[in-house]
């Protein structure tokens, strides 16, 4: 055992190094309970690129998170191999992998008799850190999730509102600054307008460190919103359709995931695209209400109802008109093929 | 015409929580002092033949304390080291059947009644400190055990999994968090078998081990009532005294934060 600890820690110290995110690989992962029938994860094969942000949805019991634990070996595969930046994680160490992998819980499990600072400092610890590059880490993280360190650092976890919490979660996992985060419906506790400023910040704070995340929810909505690329799940964590969130809008692949698509998949769609994707027309003496080229399609057509003028103004960044938008404009823009799939698009 | 429903406002209930926890800080003291001082004076009234003399005196009262102290605290320093270990044994063991002899060993050690344990080990086995003290240990050590079980078992599964899955080892979530976390319920298992200890030691008497069940036994013996009353009252003042003490050191060893 002390043998493969110490061989991989060279493996850990390299991708330790590529914080930024590493190759994910799934095959054929398989979870067989003993004395089920069926298998709860069925020949699973995924590949993610560096720094993608992969969303698995599914209804519960599908074993999107069955799925996503066989990567931190919280649940061991009965078959198949994981692989990280190329390394079987079956050949790690189980507790050194988890302290390389991030991981956020809906319930976010801070330790109640440990404060805030404590409990992001855990895995820097366990690691060996010094004391002053922990708490300058410790420093730094806070501020990245927005919690001041002045007022949160000293504090008890049942001190802060769920919110807070969830920042802090947030925080601890990525205390060691790991590749790869796995993220178990990390805002799913917490009620709509929390989640969506979490969500938004989360996004903002992801275009900044690029880890390689697996992210479980059963949202689709927050999937869209969130993701680089969505695997649709069924039963036995089959993958129904795994695209960028553009394209499984614009085709989805079966019956199945119209259903999770649920109503609206066209304005849906819409939100994800820039009014700057529209073919405009002239400017010259058109009257209407404004609306910048930065906003989404969907925002404009909402103006469009809303003024029920025939045509909105798209202004640039100096206020300036550079064109007109019409209905028939942005829905020729839905009608338009569909993108290729392959290169994981990112998401505004 | 407005009804207006009066809720306490916030100011007044912290109010009352601080002035009930000043009360169980200074009252049990205060009530044992009283109680005692009033014990004394009334003694201090009577006339007391020979009998009483021999027994209410500093020397014999002391002794009987002392006596009565010392079982008490081997006992349940006693349980302590070996309850504790057995409750987080139990815990890990997670198999139905090593919980159930425990628990079962325990349940049996606590329904027994203290005098027939006592007196059925003098018979079998000797007389003496050491038996009462094997008596004492069998009785306490189930409220302990059953409180590190129950400790262990509360801590979310959540906090456990965020630390498993953080990369910490078996022992480690044990040491770090669920031990931690246990501490007060733990520590109430041990007030408990405290205070238990405190009152069984009284039939420590019986096997001649001494300990303040002398004055109570020879008071009723003898029918001499300001014994056997001196008895009873240093009896149960010393267990409102441990149980005031054993609160406060729960109040400091108790992790904050809960």
């Amino acid at each position: 055992m002390s043998d493969t600890v110490h061989t991989n820690t060279g493996f850990f110290r390299a991708i330790s190094s590529q914080s930024a995110g590493v190759s994910l690989e799934l095959d054929h992962v398989t979870k067989h309970y003993p004395g089920q029938p069926a298998p709860a994860v069925e020949d699973f094969s995924m590949s993610i690129e560096p720094g993608e942000l992969i969303m698995f949805v599914g209804p519960s019991g599908c074993g999107k998170t069955t799925t996503m634990k066989m990567v931190n070996r919280l649940i061991e595969p009965t078959g198949g191999s994981i692989r990280i930046d190329g390394k079987d994680v079956l050949s790690l160490n189980p507790n050194e992998l988890r302290r390389h992998v991030g991981y956020v819980i809906q319930q976010i499990g801070l330790f109640p008799h440990r404060t805030i600072a404590e409990n992001i400092a855990t895995v820097p610890k366990m690691l060996g850190w010094k004391k002053e590059r922990i708490a300058e880490r410790v420093d730094e993280l806070l501020r990245t999730v927005q919690l001041d360190p002045a007022a949160f650092a000293n504090r008890y976890p049942r001190q802060l509102s769920g919110g807070q919490q969830q920042r802090a979660g947030v925080a601890r996992a990525l205390a060691a600054d790991p590749p790869v985060m796995l993220m178990d419906e990390p805002f799913g506790a917490t009620d709509p307008i929390t989640r969506e400023r979490l969500q938004a910040e989360f996004l903002r704070l992801q275009a900044e460190i690029g880890k390689t995340i697996i992210f479980v929810t059963h949202d689709f909505d927050e999937a869209i919103r969130m993701g680089d690329r969505i695997a649709v799940l069924s039963d036995r964590s089959r993958i129904e359709q795994f695209d960028t969130p553009a394209n499984i809008l614009a085709a989805p692949a079966n019956e199945y995931v119209s259903s999770f698509i649920g109503q609206g998949a066209a304005l849906k769609r819409l939100a994800l695209m820039p009014i700057a994707e529209a073919k405009l027309g002239p400017a010259a003496g058109a009257e209407g209400p404004k609306i910048s080229i930065g906003d989404n399609l969907r925002d404009a057509l909402d103006l469009l109802v809303l003024s029920g003028a025939p045509r909105v103004l798209v202004t640039d960044a100096d206020d300036r008109t550079i064109g007109t938008l019409d209905q028939a404009g942005i829905s020729s823009v839905l009608g338009a093929t569909v993108p290729v799939v392959g290169a994981p698009a990112v998401t505004p | 015409m407005t009804a207006t429903i009066a809720l306490p406002s916030v100011q007044s209930i912290r109010a009352r929580e601080r002035t009930l926890k000043v009360m169980r800080l200074v009252a049990p003291p205060i009530i044992v002092v009283l109680a005692v001082a009033l014990l004394f004076w009334w003694i201090s009234t009577l006339p007391l033949d020979s009998i009483e003399q021999r027994t209410l005196n500093p020397t014999y009262i002391t002794a009987r304390i002392r006596e009565h102290l010392i079982l008490t605290f081997v006992a349940s320093l006693l349980v302590a080291v070996l309850a504790i270990p057995a409750g987080i044994l139990v815990y890990r063991a997670r198999s139905a059947w090593v919980r159930g002899f425990f628990l079962t060993l325990g349940n049996i050690g606590q329904s027994t009644p203290a005098v027939g344990v006592v007196i059925l080990l003098a018979i079998v086995w000797q007389t003496g400190f050491a038996t009462a003290l094997v008596a004492l240990v069998a009785y306490s050590f189930l409220p302990v055990l059953r409180n590190t079980m129950v400790g262990l078992e509360q801590v979310g599964d959540d906090v456990k999994e965020a630390a498993r899955g953080m990369g910490m080892t078996r022992n480690q979530v044990l040491t770090r968090i669920e031990l931690p976390l246990a501490v007060p319920t733990i520590l109430a298992g041990l007030r408990t078998a405290l205070v238990f200890a405190v009152g069984t030691a009284t039939v420590a008497t019986f096997i001649n081990a001494g300990g303040l069940g002398d004055m109570i036994v020879n008071g009723l013996k003898l029918q001499r009532y300001p014994v056997l009353l001196t008895g009873a009252v240093l009896v149960a003042a010393i267990a409102v005294l441990i149980d005031w003490l054993a609160g406060i050191v729960e109040d400091f060893v108790r992790p904050k934060g809960l």
